[in-house]
């Protein structure tokens, strides 16, 4: 079922579909940022696939600031943006992965950018601001990408692993 | 009136001086004990601390026994605050608001280990305020995760404890007040070791 799909999207994608892994329990697929609306489009449109139903979006930082656990692994620092879909009524699922650098163009403080899904589910609106707000990716075109959980005057991302807790907020002492 | 004598404290001098049908009391004596005996604690639970503090409002632990069972929906009408549970710096605002909005005199206990002191957040916790008196001004502190109802009612006590040694008069010719008693505690937590008695060494041994 995996193969079969990851050839179809290849077919009609063509580069957007830069990796895959078939093999899993879990099998992803990776787009590229540019494609993922277009691709999500399509896998929630078409009758026999019809992934009408988005579990849930993850965002995930790859980096380990201790340099000796950084030695050890063959990834570069990335973060990752996870999609989980599932059919309701074909009943299969599949999982969609992003990767994108740590920070725009490198440069420290500019948040990288993914399309937002959330025109094609709904359920992606406060999916993306959770991930916005503690992971600190931006999602474009979002209706209303706001901090959904830290207060909204917070700084910084929580979840990120450089991240480093305020000294005090608002007078009250953080560390 | 009776006044608690359990504690053993010096009663005022005008307290039972005549025989049972006479009653014959202070004025600060009196408001101190229709304070202590109707502390409406306001409805303020914030995680899970405050199913226990229900529990302690339900006819189990029955707060009520202390008339302190009039949960308030609003701020106006509480003399109590029970900050029970983990209290975010989203929230923290929120909580300095509610207090400021209870008439005095008012009074404010941190259940559980999170408003204690940050608790299980407390190291690595990016969103929970470490310790609720940093945001307000805290009179008891009631330790456990959660504690216990029983354990809840004890904070209340050293609450009425507080409010029976509140003073209204001022000393004589003079306008110093004179300073609240601060009740004495009512038991230390300490044991005597049994003498007698070997020390337990092996009680963590796995036998299974």
């Amino acid at each position: 079922m995996a193969q079969d799909l990851l050839s179809r999207l290849k077919g009609k994608f063509g580069d957007s579909i830069t990796g895959a892994n078939t093999e899993n329990m879990d099998p992803w697929i990776e787009v590229a940022p540019e494609a993922i609306v277009e691709v999500s489009k399509y896998l929630s449109t078409e009758p026999d696939l019809k992934f009408d139903m988005l579990n849930c979006i993850s965002g995930v930082d790859y980096l380990h600031t201790d340099e000796k656990k950084a030695k050890k692994v063959d990834w570069e620092p990335h973060t990752q943006v996870v999609y989980h879909l599932s059919s309701i009524s074909n009943k299969h699922t599949l999982v969609l992965k992003v990767i994108l650098p740590r920070w725009k163009d490198g440069k420290e403080g500019q948040l990288p950018e993914v399309p937002s899904v959330a025109g094609v589910w709904r359920t992606a609106d406060w999916h993306e601001r959770e991930v916005y707000d503690l992971n600190g990716i931006f999602f474009t075109g979002h209706p209303n990408l706001r901090r959904i959980l830290c207060p909204e005057d917070w700084v910084g991302h929580p979840l990120r692993k450089d991240y480093e807790q305020p000294l005090e907020y608002h007078g009250i002492r953080g560390r | 009136m009776t006044v608690s004598n359990e504690l053993n404290l010096p009663k005022p001098w005008i307290e039972g001086r005549f025989e049972e049908n006479v009653i014959t009391t202070t004025v600060e004596q009196a408001i101190n004990w229709a304070r202590q005996s109707s502390i409406w604690p306001m409805t303020f639970g914030l995680a899970c601390c405050a199913i226990e503090m229900m529990a302690a409002g339900a006819s189990r632990y029955d707060m009520d026994r202390f008339g302190a069972g009039a949960f308030r929906a609003t701020p106006r009408q509480a003399d109590l605050m029970i900050v029970a549970g983990t209290v975010t710096y989203k929230m923290a605002s929120r909580v300095r608001r509610l207090y400021n909005l209870m008439p005095d005199p008012k009074f404010v206990i941190a259940m559980g280990a999170c408003t204690v002191g940050g608790g299980p957040y407390f190291k690595w916790g990016y969103h929970v305020v470490k310790g609720v008196d940093l945001v307000v001004p805290v009179d008891v502190y009631v330790p456990g995760c959660p504690p216990r109802p029983e354990a809840l009612l004890e904070g209340l006590m050293r609450i009425q404890d507080k409010i029976r040694g509140h003073k209204i008069h001022v000393q004589k010719g003079t306008n110093i007040k004179i300073p609240d008693e601060l009740p004495l505690p009512h038991h230390s937590g300490y044991v005597d070791a049994p003498a007698d008695q070997d020390p337990l060494l092996d009680h963590q041994k796995i036998t299974g």
